[in-house]
């Protein structure tokens, strides 16, 4: 059933649209920035500068922006997907050109304001818009070779852009979520099978023909390759980082250290401890308790959102609902995997706790679509 | 346009299928990622702990304090003083010149010493201390204090550094410390950490080096939280080290401090032993220099100055210089005929001002002849070819195991550096190092202690003593270490018959109180405190000193050594001024005053003195109260 099926009547209009937002979802994400103002106030030694107070600030405002993107239909968010997604595109070719470079990557955008990671808001526009394809696309036709080809090129060219920043990190989540949302949406799942498989068998063959005469890349790749999947190989910079960062988490224990008293964080043995890292010292001070609350906090957020996006029979809400939260999904494990040392180095920070003002906003913007499919879902 | 119901429903239910296999993949990777944290976080924790442990404690030494060095009447000679200096740790710097620039606009900084803290930075290791000026006044350390947020990295400390407060009276004997460099490797036998503090001062020269192990103390420890720069957060535990033992020394700082200044603008040594003990109680080399300037580290120019000084203030010629012993050396000689039986004391021999020997003549220093000669007069009016002919009857292995046995020729075990032998030729001596054959002639010089005779003011003071106890007495320096007395060298009866002693000794005596003594212009009249002594002037050959044509260079060296009181000695003096002319006219005035000095403990009354010395002696006892009084001259801060 499609949003022009139903009356507008049975929907909730004006002030009442707040008695149906989905505040036990609103409080759960105010409970987890909670965390990480708490975590941002410990690693700054105990202070509100320079991290906690201006991220109090910026959930206030993504906290806004939740509720005035759940107050607007969600139609008029499906009939901006494609907006959304040429003007993703386009910021992604400006910071191409024109982008500041950071540490040597052309991540942002100055809007004077505030920083914009192009990057960051395509994790929502993509989603919007595979979603918005597919509520369009008669579902019989889903698994059509050539309709299979059209969200594979939507999904592989802001891959391609961002990967070419470079952040390989993102251009891995972005083809991950897009890959999520085509499974979510029926295609066969033997053509998962075929990738998985050609994946797999490439990066066999790579590794396989390494030393021999048929080897695939030259040496210095084999290097770097080394490098990133066992950042303990180069202790001086990658693998020093990881090398902390378990040290920090193990040594927390059952119930950690305490609050404030994180000996790795507050000695600055962390890198990017109110960053990428930030996970580690909540370990470290709260120890298997804390990271494991964090985790279950996360956990009653995906529930959450699935029970919605299964409660909507409006198939765009229920894609992009998924795809949200898959994506949310994406973000922890990505950042929880690499401070566990499960996953090689990549910057991805810890959603909603991690210090970082754009990810956070374009965050709370998708839990605001999140909203506003759950207030104007057909009834 | 409108979809059939029976497309959403099979829609809804592939996403109900889908949404609930990738939930249910979702929450199988959380499980992992919880069981992982389990794993870490439970399993691992203790290895993580230590890790972790291992990471933010880190142990430092705390240097320990030096031991100090007393004279024998406790008054410090060597002490540790609270010092300010400013250190920087380069990593915390960041911009090292730009700190260092706007900290020289703070306080003055000794460009040679910023050279110097400039090179520590490059070597150093990011992490550690680097002292960028030393001894800062209390001022400057302050301002520095107030103003640390603007210079990263610098830190004001307070350490200990050594002061030696009596200048140069000391510098020969104790020495001095300085900062611990790499040719210091195979001396210093330390625990390495200590040697990695910066600038960790350890004993160079003298009884400071000599030392070492006793001075320097063992190091404490403290364990303290550091951060990842290393810079320390908290202290967590601290173990004092234990601080150097303190020395004692025999030397007394009143009579090293009259030496000291009596013996000024002379280049000259000067030893006072006591007979009982064999106690050194003054051993001064004159010129001497500021020891404290080698504590931080002497400048080049000072340096410099002090090696290029004619007067060579940098050796202790007490010790390490030798010099033909010259008349002085005559009690040796005639004592060895004496108890080779070749001479009687009666016996008397013509002198007719030189002696042919093998073809060469012999003078006497008085060209006319002394006439018939006895062993008395031969001494009190030191007559060469009386002990030409001792040689010829004695031979020169008699001449030379009295030599040793008097302690000249051997080296005496004191812990000052390099303290010299000296030489009692032999025959196979010669053989072996100059590889010629000894021939009478060199007997025949070696018997007024010129030739290849050498020795140090240091030996005769030994010699004297043991001539005028008939012990062996040996010399001592060290009093007490930690408070636990040294061996006396108080020495054994050396088997030498008393009646040749008396002979010598009574003929020492009228050398000074006999008015056709050699020294008899010198004397003392106080009779409690007759002296008794010999002369020497001994001619300046090649090996000595560096010989320019310069006047001054060629000139003879002036020997004088005695023993006082005569009826029951107390102590032994020998004196050396290089260059300084005749015994008797330089050398003896200088014995006699620190013979009084000594004697009296304080400056002497002019009773003491001939009476027409007396109007010169008063003017030279305010002159030098007056050069003792200097700054510095004199310390009187008691332990």
């Amino acid at each position: 059933m499609s949003y022009l099926e139903y009356t507008v009547k049975t929907t909730p209009t004006g002030f009442r649209k707040v008695l149906y937002l989905n505040w036990p979802l609103a409080i759960l994400l105010a409970a987890i920035a909670s965390v990480g103002f708490l975590m941002l106030y410990s690693v700054a030694g105990g202070s509100f500068s320079p991290w906690a107070e201006p991220q109090i600030k910026r959930f206030a405002l993504g906290f806004a922006v939740m509720f005035i993107a759940a107050m607007v239909p969600i139609w008029f968010w499906r009939n901006m997907a494609g907006v959304a997604y040429g003007i993703s595109i386009l910021l992604l070719l400006t910071v191409e050109f024109f982008g500041k470079s950071a540490g040597g990557a052309q991540r942002w955008i100055d809007l004077g304001f505030m920083r914009l990671q192009p990057s960051e808001l395509m994790k929502i526009s993509l989603v919007m818009f595979l979603a918005a394809y597919y509520d369009w696309l008669p579902l019989k036709k889903t698994s059509h070779p050539l309709w299979v080809l059209v969200p594979v090129v939507i999904i592989l060219l802001p891959a391609a852009l961002v990967f070419a920043q470079p952040d390989l990190g993102t251009a891995l989540l972005l083809m991950m979520a897009g890959a999520a949302m085509m499974f979510f949406a029926g295609v066969h799942w033997a053509y998962f099978a075929a990738v998985f498989s050609m994946a797999a068998g490439l990066i066999f063959a790579v590794f396989q023909s390494r030393g021999t005469e048929w080897q695939i890349l030259r040496n210095y790749h084999y290097d770097r390759l080394d490098t990133f999947l066992d950042p303990a190989s180069d202790p001086l910079d990658k693998g020093y980082h990881i090398t902390q960062s378990k040290i920090a988490l193990g040594s927390g224990g059952w119930t950690g250290k305490g609050f404030m008293q994180g000996t790795q964080s507050r000695l600055n043995f962390l890198p990017e401890k109110h960053t990428d890292f930030i996970f580690t010292t909540l370990a470290e001070e709260f120890g298997f308790v804390g990271g494991f609350s964090l985790l279950l906090l996360y956990a009653l957020i995906l529930i959450f959102c699935i029970s919605i996006a299964l409660a909507n029979r409006d198939r765009f809400s229920s894609l992009m609902t998924l795809g949200i939260a898959t994506t949310f999904f994406l973000f922890f494990a990505v950042n929880m995997s690499m401070v566990m040392g499960l996953a090689p180095v990549v910057g991805v920070p810890l959603p909603l706790v991690s210090y970082g003002g754009s990810a956070m906003l374009i965050l709370m913007l998708g839990f605001g679509f999140v909203q506003s499919a759950h207030i104007h879902k057909p009834r | 346009m409108r979809r059939p119901g029976r497309d959403t429903a099979q829609s809804q239910r592939l996403i109900t299928r889908r949404g609930l296999i990738i939930g249910g993949a979702q929450a199988l990777f959380m499980g992992g990622l919880a069981l992982r944290m389990r794993y870490m976080q439970v399993e691992q924790a203790d290895e993580f702990r230590l890790l972790a442990d291992e990471n933010r404690i880190s142990i430092r030494l705390l240097p320990p304090t030096r031991g100090r060095i007393f004279d024998r009447n406790g008054i410090a000679v060597a002490e540790n003083v609270p010092s300010y200096r400013i250190t920087m740790v380069p990593e915390e710097a960041g911009d090292v010149d730009k700190v260092i620039a706007r900290l020289a606009q703070l306080v003055e900084l000794d460009p040679e010493e910023l050279d110097r803290a400039r090179r520590d930075l490059r070597e150093a290791r990011g992490d550690t201390a680097v002292t960028i000026a030393d001894r800062v006044s209390w001022d400057d350390i302050s301002r520095v204090a107030v103003n640390t947020p603007a210079l990263p990295g610098v830190a004001p400390e307070v350490g200990l550094s050594r002061r030696y407060p009596h200048i140069g009276d000391y510098a020969h004997i104790v020495g001095y410390v300085g900062p611990y460099a790499e040719r210091d490797r195979d001396r210093i036998d330390a625990p390495e950490q200590l040697l990695r503090i910066p600038r960790f001062q350890v004993g160079k020269f003298g009884i400071e080096a000599a030392y070492e192990n006793a001075l320097r103390g063992k190091a404490g420890t403290k364990r303290v939280e550091v951060n990842v720069r290393g810079h320390v957060m908290r202290e967590l535990e601290r173990q004092e080290g234990q601080a150097g033992t303190d020395v004692q020394l025999t030397i007394d700082s009143g009579l090293q401090s009259y030496i000291s200044a009596r013996l000024s603008g002379e280049s000259a040594a000067a030893t006072v032993m006591d007979c009982e003990t064999g106690d050194l109680l003054a051993c001064v080399s004159s010129p001497s220099f500021d020891p404290n300037l080698f504590v931080r580290g002497i400048s080049v120019p000072d340096y410099k100055s002090l090696l290029e000084n004619k007067y060579r203030p940098l050796p202790n010629k007490a010790v390490q210089g030798v010099y033909p012993p010259g008349s002085t050396f005559k009690m040796v000689t005639v004592l060895a005929a004496l108890e080779a039986g070749t001479i009687d004391a009666e016996e008397t021999i013509y002198c007719p001002g030189h002696l042919e020997v093998a073809g060469r003549r012999f003078h006497c220093w008085k060209r006319a002849g002394h006439g018939n000669v006895d062993l008395h007069r031969s001494l009190r009016e030191s007559c060469d070819v009386y002990y030409y002919e001792l040689a010829l009857r004695t031979g020169i292995e008699n001449i030379s195991a009295m030599a040793k046995k008097l302690g000249l020729g051997i080296k005496h075990d004191l812990p000052m550096t390099s303290v010299a032998a000296g030489l009692a030729p032999t025959k196979e001596w010669k053989r072996r190092v100059r590889d010629a054959e000894w021939v009478i002639g060199d007997s025949v010089n070696a018997a007024i202690g010129q030739g290849d005779v050498l020795a140090s003011p240091l030996q005769l003071a030994v010699m004297t003593a043991r001539l005028a106890t008939g012990r062996s007495v040996t010399p001592r320096v060290i009093r007490s270490v930690d408070g636990v007395e040294s061996p006396t060298g108080h020495g054994e009866d050396m088997g030498l018959n008393e009646n040749n002693l008396r002979r010598i000794r009574q003929a020492m005596y009228a050398v000074s109180n006999n008015r056709r003594g050699t020294s008899y212009s010198s004397r003392i009249i106080e009779d409690a405190f007759r002296m008794a002594g010999k002369t020497g002037t001994s001619q300046v050959r090649s090996a000595v000193v560096d010989n320019n044509s310069v006047p001054w260079e060629q000139r003879d060296h002036a020997l004088y050594v005695n023993y006082a009181p005569y009826e029951s000695p107390r102590i032994a003096v020998s004196v050396v001024v290089e260059h300084g002319g005749g015994g008797s006219r330089t050398a003896a005035p200088i014995a006699r005053d620190i013979t009084l000095q000594a004697l009296y403990g304080e400056d002497p009354p002019l009773e003491a003195y001939p009476a027409k010395d007396r109007g010169r002696i008063r003017s030279q006892q305010e002159e030098l109260r007056r050069i003792r009084m200097k700054p510095g001259g004199e310390g009187n801060d008691r332990a």
